[in-house]
């Protein structure tokens, strides 16, 4: 057993969930009008961001760019144009829709009259990055409070203008309206020659959701035409002026190291320009197929390690762990049971599979660098960019156009950082996008885990002890929702044999499948429905009011039909609160499972965009079906095997079941995130599923990489 | 080498006999059609050679000449939208977009061969193109909007 310095938390920072961690900006509060133009704005700096508790622990420095530094804006300009800007990114979870609609909401505009700047280094506020189901949590109430805010500023600023004491103002279609005389002033009027900025106020009135009517409405994407016309630009589409194509050398496996390399025949090749820099190395041509044969014809010699392959992956994980945690009180309850349970689960490794793979475009200008790339972390980009490159954050701009998704894999910026080392090498714009095949084997992967539970019954047929240890996966999700009595519930770290970072919902999907896999085989031995069994335990109102309201509309119990197997599993994650009943069919013959029907409910507090909400859940708990059923990547040596969307199978339209979705509109509770909590159970429902159509307990993801369950026993 | 693109004739380079997608992309800033695969596997990247649906990825450019090229660019008719493309904006089907243009393709040749497809068969025809986003239904709720 060894002591595992895990340094990825550095690298993928929302792993591990890490501290909260501020960077200066460029733009404060002196500089900001000699940037935007006139007009009016609020503001949030990031000290009203950050926990109180985080802001006490920094330097008297850090909390002056604290102070200093702009965390959200609005701006109206002197023409009336409302700009919102974020450094938030649109990865196709439409947050550039719902954060619209939020400001045009406030502000009495239609959503047209909405921009928001986005991801932009330059342009917007810092951000830590896209991820963990922050985006409507935290960034949607800021913005909120910012329009509103500014909503206040100009009814003030109309106030003064008619000479009129405190009166409540109207406010309609980018107008306010006199309360009397029927004259109107537009906001382009009351901005102009004006130069006000005031902080957000904390405690403005702000429209709530039962009075919404741009919130909480299914507004369409706001620039979705752009989609279907092929118009919208892609990292991968842009183009620059004198721009050449890179590519990489990869070794043929993880971990290998240069032996010896011959870049001669490729410099040979005219227009072809090779870059050596240590072990990077690569080619620029002016055109993608050109640079693809300069590379192949780069002889290089590597040295290959010995490494874990996926067969004895679980071990490993185990070998690798720190010392387990005991609990000997637990354990005391545990060995007086006479109804127990131990078992083990466990989880492949896979891959998120961004349709787009990682594309990066990068310029320098002087001594001054832009890249362009789909990330979830521009500003961690920038950051890494600083460190290759040892210029000053200010002369690196990264901008991040809405991108072709990410799922938690785009949290960093490789191609985009690659473009600028072989831009600066070749003094050209560089453009470098991953091949799918790259993009399979030099991304991260969702990590792999064992998850061992060990659990028992008191004679009141509860749960009298808990013992749940994760090797590897994560802590996302690792506590039980349930009532237990005496616990013990511990990650544990190991040493990954691939590299790993965040996927949708972290180790939550591979926590819960666990969790309500035990819950349904505890339910079973004592003959008590699962369902019962679970609201029995639950300590959760939330969750329980969705679990109840999903078997509902499942007609859960009274549906049964012979043959078949239904299955029930819930969950909370990140301020969503999601559960999923399954119908399943086995082929007595064949043993081939047919997923026939999901109902599933989810719970995220006040609904913004019901339509896109509502798509958010339908691509989780698909996408979960592709981790539940068949997705795992092969590996031996440090080799990925299936690095193709021909050997790595991911969902198609006909693995699509029958699936209904119970929103549940919950308009006094605060908005969460909705990305990430329903995945989770949509494995262990269809789990529970097979195991009670057949008996068969199945304990690892994917559950049946060939469709065909095996016999039981 | 010459070839008909959204009916306008061009002249491109074919040193290296490079796929159809490469030309369009590069050559002629058309980056509608895109890459998903490299293998003809996820739909990304399908236009229409001659009226028929084609992964242009691994479909290499030499072999197009003397027929007539459909990218995404080349549904719309005097700035109007193709019945596809409107309705699926009017569904608001897609998440991050990226897989949208195959769609519009994939469902466009459907519908020319299959007027009404029933859901099933809308499902079969569409098997070829990838989702990541898992917006599924919705395009297939979309399709069916224009039956």
């Amino acid at each position: 057993m060894k002591k595992i310095d895990n340094d990825s938390p550095t690298r993928y920072p929302e792993q591990y969930e890490l501290d909260e961690k501020t960077e200066s900006v460029p733009l404060g509060r002196r500089s900001f009008f000699k940037y935007m133009g006139s007009g009016l704005a609020s503001f949030l700096v990031l000290s009203d961001v950050l926990a109180s508790s985080i802001v006490e622990t920094l330097s008297p420095d850090e909390k002056f760019i604290v102070e200093d530094t702009l965390a959200a804006w609005i701006h109206i300009s002197e023409e009336g144009n409302i700009t919102v800007f974020t450094g938030k990114v649109e990865v196709g979870q439409n947050i550039r829709t719902s954060l619209a609609q939020i400001v045009a909401e406030e502000l009495f505009v239609p959503i047209e009259n909405i921009e928001l700047i986005m991801g932009d280094t330059a342009l917007t506020p810092y951000d830590r990055g896209t991820y963990g189901s922050l985006t409507t949590p935290q960034m949607g109430p800021i913005l909120r409070r910012a329009a509103a805010s500014v909503k206040e500023l100009m009814k003030e600023l109309a106030l003064k203008e008619w000479n009129l004491g405190q009166t409540s103002l109207h406010l309609e279609k980018g107008q306010v309206h006199h309360p009397t005389n029927g004259k109107k002033l537009s906001y382009a009027e009351l901005a102009k020659g004006k130069k006000l900025m005031q902080r957000i106020n904390e405690n403005v009135k702000v429209i709530s959701p039962e009075n919404w009517k741009i919130a909480g409405t299914s507004v369409p994407k706001v620039n979705g035409k752009d989609f279907l016309t092929g118009r919208h630009k892609y990292v991968s589409d842009m183009k620059l002026p004198g721009m050449v194509y890179g590519k990489i050398l990869r070794p043929p496996a993880n971990g290998a190291t240069l032996i010896s390399v011959d870049v001669s025949k490729a410099r040979s090749i005219p227009n072809v320009q090779v870059v050596q820099e240590g072990d990077f190395i690569g080619v620029t041509a002016p055109t993608s197929q050109a640079a693809m044969v300069a590379l192949a014809m780069i002889d290089a010699k590597w040295n290959t390690v010995a490494q874990p392959s996926r067969k004895q992956l679980f071990q490993y994980l185990k070998d690798q762990a720190e010392d387990k945690e005991q609990n000997p009180a637990v354990d005391k309850v545990f060995n007086a049971s006479d109804q127990k349970i131990e078992q083990t689960f466990y989880l492949d490794y896979i891959a998120h599979v961004p349709l787009e793979p990682r594309a990066g475009l990068a310029q320098w200008e002087g001594s001054q660098l832009t890249i362009w790339t789909g990330t979830q972390r521009p500003f961690g980009v920038q950051e890494e960019a600083e460190q290759i490159f040892k210029i000053p954050k200010e002369r690196i701009r990264v901008i991040m156009p809405d991108t072709g998704s990410g799922y938690g894999g785009k949290h960093t910026g490789e191609a985009g950082l690659e473009a600028a080392r072989l831009s600066k090498a070749v003094g050209k714009p560089v453009k470098v996008l991953w091949t799918r095949e790259e993009e399979f084997k030099w991304a991260y992967f969702r990590p792999s885990g064992v998850m061992e539970v060990k659990c028992s019954l008191g004679v009141d047929h509860r749960i009298n002890s808990w013992q749940f240890y994760n090797y590897n996966s994560g802590t996302a999700g690792i506590e039980t929702p349930y009532r237990v009595g005496a616990k013990n519930i511990k990650f544990q770290r190991s040493d990954s044999p691939l590299k790993q970072g965040s996927y949708r919902a972290l180790a939550s999907t591979a926590n819960i499948f666990a969790i309500e896999s035990t819950m349904d085989d505890l339910a079973v031995m004592q003959g008590i429905d699962p369902l019962d069994f679970r609201l029995n335990h639950l300590e959760d109102k939330r969750l329980g009011d969705v679990l109840k309201a999903t078997a509902d509309s499942f007609s859960w119990g009274s549906v049964k039909k012979d043959g078949l197997g239904y299955g029930i599993a819930c969950g909370a994650v990140k301020g969503g609160y999601v559960a999923t009943c399954a119908a399943v069919e086995i082929h007595p013959q064949s043993r081939e499972v047919k997923i026939l029907r999901l109902t599933v409910g989810f719970d995220c507090g006040a609904i913004i965009n019901p339509a896109h909400l509502k798509s958010q859940v339908v691509g989780c708990v698909l996408q979960g079906l592709g981790g539940a059923l068949f997705e795992s990547v092969d590996f031996r040596n440090g080799e990925i095997l299936n690095p193709s969307l021909s050997t790595y199978r991911v969902p198609r339209f006909q693995d699509v079941p029958e699936l209904e979705v119970v929103l549940l509109d919950r308009k006094d509770l605060p908005s969460s995130g909705a990305g990430e909590a329903p995945i989770v159970a949509v494995a262990p429902a269809i789990r529970n599923a097979i195991l009670n159509a057949t008996r068969v307990k199945l304990y690892q993801l994917p559950m049946l990489p060939k469709g065909v369950l095996p016999e039981a026993g | 080498m010459r070839v008909n693109i959204n009916g306008m004739e061009h002249t491109v380079q074919v040193t290296g006999n490079p796929s159809l997608l490469e030309v369009l992309r590069e050559q002629l800033d058309l980056t509608g059609a895109k890459y998903g695969c490299g293998e003809g596997v996820c739909g990304a990247c399908k236009v229409f050679v001659n009226g028929l649906p084609m992964p242009s990825c691994i479909t290499p450019v030499t072999s197009v000449q003397d027929k007539k090229v459909i990218t995404v660019e080349g549904l719309e008719q005097d700035g109007k939208l193709h019945k596809i493309q409107q309705v699926f904006m009017e569904a608001d089907a897609f998440q991050c977009g990226y897989c949208a243009s195959g769609m519009v393709i994939a469902s466009v040749a459907l519908l020319d061969k299959n007027p009404r497809p029933s859901d099933q068969e809308i499902k079969d025809a569409m098997q070829g193109n990838i989702c990541r986003c898992c917006t599924y239904p919705q395009i297939v709720h979309a399709i069916q909007q224009a039956i």
